[in-house]
């Protein structure tokens, strides 16, 4: 059968079990776009590539498939290079097909051409360059194939216009071809069985451990696995910024989310702790604090499916190498085969009081203040259902949303997590409602992110696909402004924002939104609902939120986590210390 | 002038599959995670569809673990291979040209007799001349005709393969001491 390359390429992308691809066509991807035409595959046309990224993102954190995204070359390839290095830090299956200019033009500075493999070369788990129609069937397979084994990621396949023009003989590569096109991918997923024993030895030597669980949890679908050992053992579980909803929160077990921003018990526990059992996480920075001074007595279980996060920022005393959920499952037999737990009572009633002594913190309101974001996320939080997928941008709300938020399914948290990308929030959302258009998705935003991709809505409104945001609107680059507030002695430098430029009622509008606005407390509740409500459009309900707030407990960067500054109200009288330590201002 | 390697030098063997951008990729992600590269050789090996990259790095050994590591993760990477200094035979090729006048070309000549190295080029008042030997060797031979002036010089970056086993199997390690 003879196929153009464009045929081969939207037959291939049918054949790897694509629904729906996110993209915006140009000239050297217009080939691509002809077959589209009558294809089953779902296309939406976004307003810009990098919301087509971001949605692509979206999409595959929910499903767990690969999100698709389609993008011409030079600007559209560039465009997305953002959610491209996001996917990468965060480990999220992505394929983007990109177009590139015909093959005699490529290094000439052509219209529109870019070195997209260079580009994205450091972004990506790997790229290819197409030169020959007939290899198209096989880049697609083991782009997917590369994309969704091992550790996820984003990669990129570049397709110059006359390689989509040119005729090929269709064929469609079997799993052994793949496999041997690929002699360096190989990657290991089952753990090494002595290293496997070695680490329920260490269990069960232990009288302070902490399991630190990370998004590879999600990834390797060992959520159920995770509660197993868990409740086997009786260890209490962090779930970091990109595992939450892998533990329930609801669990007596669940100490919630470590770090920066973490909670004073899971980053105290984690301290104090003998042993850390870290599951698919990678001892990220955020999460460690000051790496010399991160839980200083921890023995280091360390399970990953990438070989290099072993040892890279701590070095494990039981480094296994392999897909968390195979390993968990080998490990929970070992454990039983050990035997009983040793009594940790002690360390649990520690752990209790922590919680008792320590929980998140909010000043309520006094008259007059504007309403407080948190108030705001826990009467969104009550108002819908417990598998509602909520979606962040970046800034002070994210960290809000991950703490306030109960998650008690995994799949139901979607953000950007390594990278940090502000703008994140909206098309992500689009892209998990696409996933999972049974569930209600709602974005949590802040005025900053929302300003860098909203025009995403418009894509939203045509494509009918009924995303709900909330802007936690304060007129600030709210963590910039408290950082500025806390280290740079209140000079507040380029964070102001204005609460009403845009009119963010009258924009959603514009984009064929429903848009609210809500000023008081009273309001919160009725506008959440009626937003519940609206199931055929997108509601944006600008949400105006008291500037002043900060996000507490904080491990101020490069500080060692025993110096976490909780909320100025918790701080007892006349006794800072260790743990207890006041910023340096308080409002 | 070329200085011996640090002790902390090692030498990766690095495999890959022989297509374009494979050495961007390799060369990308060193510098990417701030690895500095010392000497690079790259040429296809006996099975046409690979190559085997010879990277010499300054770095001290939980870096070295993790640049393998690294090295690995690059997909079309199919094997890396750490070489110890003790564990390797390494050659390096070297050309230099020097001023040498028609009465001093017979000590160079000389030197290259002793040495194994030959002559590639004859002007009126210098000579290429060509040696193939361990990097130590070089760096002895570069000093030797340094006061002739040297005028070019090119050395390869190293190549190096694992030693082979010497010892015949099965037979016990006798009068061990220590």
């Amino acid at each position: 059968m003879k196929l153009t390359g464009a045929q081969a390429l939207i037959k291939s992308l049918e054949m790897e079990g694509t629904e729906v691809a996110f993209g915006l066509p140009g000239g050297a991807i217009l080939p691509a776009y002809d077959p589209i035409i009558d294809s089953p595959i779902r296309h939406i046309l976004v307003r810009h590539e990098q919301g087509a990224g971001h949605m692509a993102e979206g999409y595959a954190h929910v499903t767990g498939r690969p999100g698709v995204a389609i993008v011409t070359s030079g600007p559209g390839a560039t465009n997305i290079v953002t959610p491209l290095c996001d996917a990468y830090m965060d480990s999220v299956p992505m394929v983007v097909i990109s177009g590139q200019v015909a093959s005699p033009m490529i290094g000439t500075d052509g219209f529109q051409e870019c070195d997209t493999v260079g580009i994205t070369r450091s972004v990506t788990k790997h790229n290819e360059l197409v030169m020959n129609a007939d290899d198209i069937a096989l880049s697609i397979r083991q782009a997917f194939h590369i994309a969704t084994t091992g550790r996820p990621g984003p990669v990129l396949v570049d397709l110059p216009k006359d390689v989509l023009q040119t005729a090929t003989e269709w064929n469609w590569p079997t799993d052994a071809e793949v496999a041997a096109s690929l002699p360096g991918y190989r990657p290991t997923t089952k753990g090494h069985p002595r290293m496997i024993k070695e680490a329920a030895k260490l269990i069960a030597a232990s009288h302070r451990p902490v399991i630190y669980a990370g998004g590879g949890i999600l990834n390797s679908h060992a959520a159920a696995e995770l509660r197993q050992l868990a409740e086997l053992t009786g260890i209490h579980v962090v779930t970091t910024l990109m595992a939450r909803g892998a533990f329930p929160d609801s669990h007596p077990l669940c100490l919630g989310m470590p770090g920066m921003h973490g909670n004073f018990t899971a980053i105290t526990a984690m301290q104090r702790a003998d042993l850390l059992i870290a599951l698919g996480s990678r001892f990220d920075d955020r999460v460690t604090g000051k790496v010399g001074a991160f839980a200083p007595d921890a023995k280091i279980i360390h399970v990953d499916i990438d070989p290099a996060e072993l040892g890279k920022i701590r070095r494990p005393d039981v480094p296994i190498v392999g897909d968390a959920r195979l390993v968990i499952e080998q490990l929970i037999l070992d454990v039983r085969a050990t035997g009983p737990q040793p009594d940790r009572s002690p360390w649990d009633r520690q752990v209790a009081a922590w919680r008792k002594e320590f929980p998140l913190h909010y000043d309520e309101p006094e008259d007059g203040d504007q309403l407080k974001p948190q108030f705001v996320l826990e009467t969104l939080r009550d108002s819908t259902p417990d598998d509602t997928i909520v979606v962040s941008g970046v800034g002070q709300h994210q960290m809000w949303a991950s703490q306030y938020w109960r998650f008690e399914h995994p799949y139901t948290w979607v953000n950007s997590g390594g990278l940090g990308t502000m703008g994140f929030a909206v098309p992500a959302a689009i892209g998990a409602k696409v996933g999972r258009p049974d569930k209600m998705v709602w974005a949590v935003d802040g005025d900053g992110c929302f300003q860098m991709t909203a025009q995403e809505l418009v894509t939203a409104s045509s494509e009918r696909i009924p995303v709900k945001i909330a802007i936690l609107n304060n007129a600030y680059l709210g963590m910039v402004r408290q950082w500025q507030e806390m280290f740079y002695d209140e000079r507040y430098s380029e964070v102001y924002l204005s609460p009403d430029l845009p009119d963010y009622v009258k924009w959603a509008e514009a984009m064929g939104c429903v848009g609210f606005r809500v000023e008081t407390p009273e309001e919160v509740q009725p506008t959440i609902d009626k937003a519940n409500e609206i199931d055929d459009r997108p509601v944006v309900i600008d949400f105006r939120t008291d500037a002043r707030e900060k996000v507490f407990p904080m491990v101020p960067a490069g500080a060692s986590n025993d110096d976490v500054v909780v909320h100025p109200t918790q701080v007892p009288l006349g006794s800072p210390g260790p743990g207890r330590r006041p910023p340096r201002t308080v409002q | 002038m070329a200085a011996a390697p640090p002790a902390l030098h090692h030498t990766l063997s690095v495999v890959v599959e022989n297509k374009f951008g494979v050495l961007a990729r390799v060369s990308g992600m060193f510098a990417r995670r701030g690895y500095n590269i010392f000497s690079l050789a790259v040429a296809p090996t006996d099975d046409e569809r690979f190559s085997r990259i010879t990277i010499v790095v300054d770095a001290e050994q939980t870096s070295v673990e993790q640049m393998v590591k690294q090295l690995f993760k690059l997909i079309n990477v199919v094997k890396v291979t750490e070489l110890g200094p003790s564990e390797s035979v390494e050659r390096e090729l070297l050309l230099l040209t020097l001023r040498a006048n028609a009465t001093e070309r017979g000590q160079v000549i000389e030197l290259l007799q002793v040495l194994g190295g030959s002559i590639v080029d004859v002007g009126h008042e210098t000579l290429t001349v060509m040696l193939a030997d361990a990097p130590n060797k070089l760096d002895d031979f570069e000093d030797l005709v340094r006061p002739f002036g040297i005028t070019e010089l090119q050395r390869t970056g190293r190549v190096a393969l694992p030693k082979l086993d010497k010892s015949a199997p099965r037979r016990p390690v006798l009068g061990k001491v220590g």
